[in-house]
């Protein structure tokens, strides 16, 4: 089982001919993606390794007798938000955006409007989402080979507002024997589509999730949300959380890694988020590599 | 010259062709190849300060006849 | 990024909002001179003296001082120049007519990273942290969230003031100004826009007493005008301190090429050189070099799958250091990033610098997209390199072990 995409789920993707799309394109492809279109304007009738290009969502809809489930966006950051909003008013209910820079309002009117028409928006600045053996969306784990190096099929759940920290903890988990149901890079922007805690009644309720790791940064309020989400449900899943970035506690109003990464108050230093996170019950790592025993601890706890 | 990484070889029988130099440097996605219709002469023509950005994409490859473009890694 | 009180004032002006009368004086040795035919031009009686600095505090550190006559604004002006705010020099001072208040207020406009709305915080206990009131007087703060795709109307500000039990001729007043702030927060693509404290005159009018602006760095592009009204330059990263000229030069080379990302460029004191990436990697390698007793040169972050020359054009950036002997090229398992166009970069990046890879490059550890290709132009060079095996922890630990060698 999987979270949020399956074998079966048809995308396209928005600005197939850039430099950056073409290669995701291929490598979805090869890890079996079933992408039906691309979209670039003014490049219709063209194709990127066979999926035929499209000058506008619509079009592409169209050829595919509105079958079609998700989009990637991938276009420059000037664009990123007409692009969001013409897949969900062309009713394309799930959509990864792996564009950075894409200023905050532009993300927030965007995923207000996402809520408004029923769709989810993962991202900006993510790598997207895979359930290992069955689909990936984005430029997670990169060109398939490398990616079933770093990801197996398994009964781990992984999130991660770090795209490249997505890839590292999956390969962790594989090296030590913990495949994983479905991993999302959700982006490092300050407002992203979807948060840790809005991701959890999914996980909760796939059976083949046993326990979830995290990645965990200074800034923001998502780790606290998640913490309030794991007590107030009462959830099934032992967490594990790796927490980078405690040089920064130090460096109040520098500004390092994602844009959502600025510690603004003493909310979202990472000693105020350990202690929140541990509060509820979440084990925090202070190396990726003690994630896997961590997470054997827990779920041996569980059983009990 | 080539570059310290990468070489890109084109075969004199295709050397000439505007058609295929205008493709190449339509697909290439690092501009190694450089259009006729930028003022170089009439074939294919290569910016050998690109060579090194070449991301391997066989795009080139898959447009010229079989074999008549080579890409070389030089640290083989 | 940051405003100044002063311009974050002009802007509050530009959108009618009530400010008391000020004069801006610099922050030469003629200070004291300026500062008393400011007095005397503003003629208003009692004066208070800002030091212009980009953090709180200023109170405290008496950075904020109180002149009566003109001699004692000279004297005022002259006690602030030299104090530094949180290592903040003083930029100017902002000389402001003094008035009496009967009460103060908060209001705060920023994004709700939850809800993904912006949210207005209002109190009618301002002038005071309001995080501490937010605890003890929870009544008195209101958080109200709006839509950022519906039309923005007045009755949401109304609302907001409401909340806190504000309400006759007073609330009347102040929902106008609250709205102004939500509009000039949508506007111009703010991350925070705060007037603290918003106070009530004894005399019933009500001004805006100091404020608070923050612009998101990455929407500056789109307000270039308003950036060239306040004479705020693209050199200005207003980050916690004044960037460096190394730094300068690293969003240069970001600049130059938009193929990837080597952002972030901060400089730091120590003899390693890291060419690391990503957002999250470079925040695990960081710490985990420090962990093991190194000290870096500098922080970035690589990313975005980079060209060969951008990573290139970092590496001799950070070589060209003075003390720099060595770099360590780490990143977590890469997906989009490529290997061997990172390896490419990194050895030409050396070789242009008239320098040995093999000697240069303490440790290379990017396993991931390319990876095969990548190790086998490392080997030809002779450059030390890891796989995932490693992990980012240990290989950290091999690079400092390295320089301590």
């Amino acid at each position: 089982m999987s979270i949020l995409l399956t074998k079966k789920t048809r995308f396209i993707i928005q600005g197939i001919t850039g430099r950056e799309a073409i290669n995701l394109t291929r490598e979805n492809l090869d890890y079996g993606a079933k992408i039906v279109g691309g979209v670039t304007p003014g490049r219709a009738g063209r194709d990127v390794y066979g999926v035929p290009v499209y000058d506008c969502v619509r079009d592409a809809v169209a050829a595919n007798g509105g079958m079609i489930e998700g989009s990637i966006v991938s276009v420059p950051p000037k664009f990123t938000q007409d692009a969001m909003i013409e897949a969900l008013e062309n009713g394309i209910k799930l959509i990864v955006v792996v564009t950075e820079n894409v200023p905050r309002k532009q993300v927030a009117e965007a995923v207000e409007l996402a809520e408004l028409r029923g769709a989810r928006i993962i991202g900006p600045n993510c790598l997207g989402i895979i359930s290992p053996g069955e689909c990936k969306m984005g430029g997670v784990g990169g060109p398939a080979a490398n990616t079933r190096q770093a990801y197996t099929k398994g009964n781990i759940g992984v999130m991660s507002r770090s795209g490249g920290m997505t890839t590292e903890i999956a390969s962790t988990l594989t090296a030590a024997g913990l495949g994983q149901s479905t991993c999302v890079s959700i982006g490092g922007d300050a407002i992203v589509g979807t948060t840790y805690a809005e991701l959890m009644p999914f996980f909760e309720a796939d059976p083949k999730t046993h326990a979830i790791a995290i990645y965990s940064e200074p800034g923001g309020r998502m780790e606290a949300e998640l913490a309030e989400w794991v007590l107030e449900n009462d959830s099934r899943l032992p967490i594990v959380a790796f927490m980078a970035g405690r040089f920064m506690d130090e460096m109040k109003g520098m500004r390092f890694g994602h844009a959502g990464t600025i510690v603004e108050g003493k909310e979202d230093t990472t000693a105020e988020k350990i202690k929140r996170m541990e509060a509820a019950g979440i084990s925090v790592a202070e190396r990726i590599e003690e994630i896997p025993d961590l997470i054997r601890t827990r779920l041996a706890r569980r059983k009990r | 010259m080539p570059g310290e990484f990468i070489d890109i070889r084109v075969d004199a029988k295709v050397a000439k062709n505007a058609t295929l130099a205008r493709k190449l440097a339509e697909i290439c996605p690092v501009s190694i190849f450089i259009s006729p219709d930028e003022g170089s002469g009439d074939g294919i023509a290569i910016d050998e300060s690109n060579l090194d950005e070449c991301v391997l994409c066989d795009l080139c490859l898959q447009a010229a006849p079989k074999g008549k473009i080579k890409i070389v890694k030089l640290y083989e | 990024m940051r405003f100044y009180e002063y311009e974050a004032k002009a802007l509050f002006q530009k959108h009618g909002l009530p400010l008391g009368q000020s004069k801006l004086i610099d922050n030469s040795s003629g200070a004291p001179n300026q500062a008393r035919a400011a007095f005397k031009s503003l003629d208003c009686g009692p004066v208070v003296l800002k030091s212009q600095v980009l953090s709180g505090g200023r109170m405290k550190a008496g950075a904020v001082q109180f002149a009566d006559t003109a001699d004692e604004a000279g004297e005022a002006a002259k006690a602030i120049l030299p104090i530094e705010v949180n290592g903040q020099k003083c930029r100017s001072i902002l000389v402001e007519e003094k008035t009496p208040i009967e009460q103060e207020y908060f209001v705060a406009i920023t994004w709700d990273g939850r809800a993904k709305r912006p949210v207005c915080v209002f109190s009618d206990m301002g002038g005071i942290d309001i995080e501490e009131v937010a605890e003890k007087n929870p009544e008195h703060v209101s958080k109200t969230h709006f839509s950022s795709i519906l039309p923005l109307t007045p009755r949401i500000a109304k609302e907001a003031v409401g909340a806190t039990g504000v309400s006759g001729s007073d609330l009347n007043k102040l929902a106008p100004i609250v709205f102004k702030l939500m509009q000039i927060f949508l506007k111009y693509d703010l991350t925070l826009a705060e007037i603290n404290p918003l106070a009530k005159l004894k005399d019933g009018r009500f001004l805006v007493l100091d404020g608070h602006i923050d612009m998101e760095a990455e929407a500056r592009g789109n307000h270039k005008a308003l950036l060239d009204e306040l004479g705020i330059g693209d050199e200005e990263t207003r980050q916690g301190r004044p960037p460096t000229e190394f730094e300068l030069a690293g969003a240069r080379v970001n600049a130059a090429d938009h193929r990837g990302v080597a952002g972030n460029v901060v400089e730091f004191d120590g003899n390693l050189g890291l060419v690391i990436g990503a957002g999250g990697g470079s925040l695990t390698l960081f710490d985990a070099i420090r962990d093991h007793g190194g000290e870096p040169a500098n922080y970035c972050e690589i990313g975005g799958n980079p060209s060969m020359s951008k990573a290139k054009e970092l590496t001799k950036l950070i070589l060209s250091k003075p003390g720099v002997e060595k770099i360590a090229v780490m990143m977590n398992v890469v997906s989009n990033t490529r290997v061997d166009i990172v390896a490419r970069g990194v050895i030409k990046g050396c070789l242009e610098a008239g320098k040995d890879p093999a000697e240069t490059i303490a440790i290379f550890r990017i396993p991931g997209a390319w990876e095969e290709e990548g190790f086998k132009i490392l080997e030809k060079y002779g450059v030390d390199y890891c796989d995932r095996t490693v992990s980012m922890y240990d290989a950290a630990g091999r690079a400092v072990a390295k320089m301590q060698s």
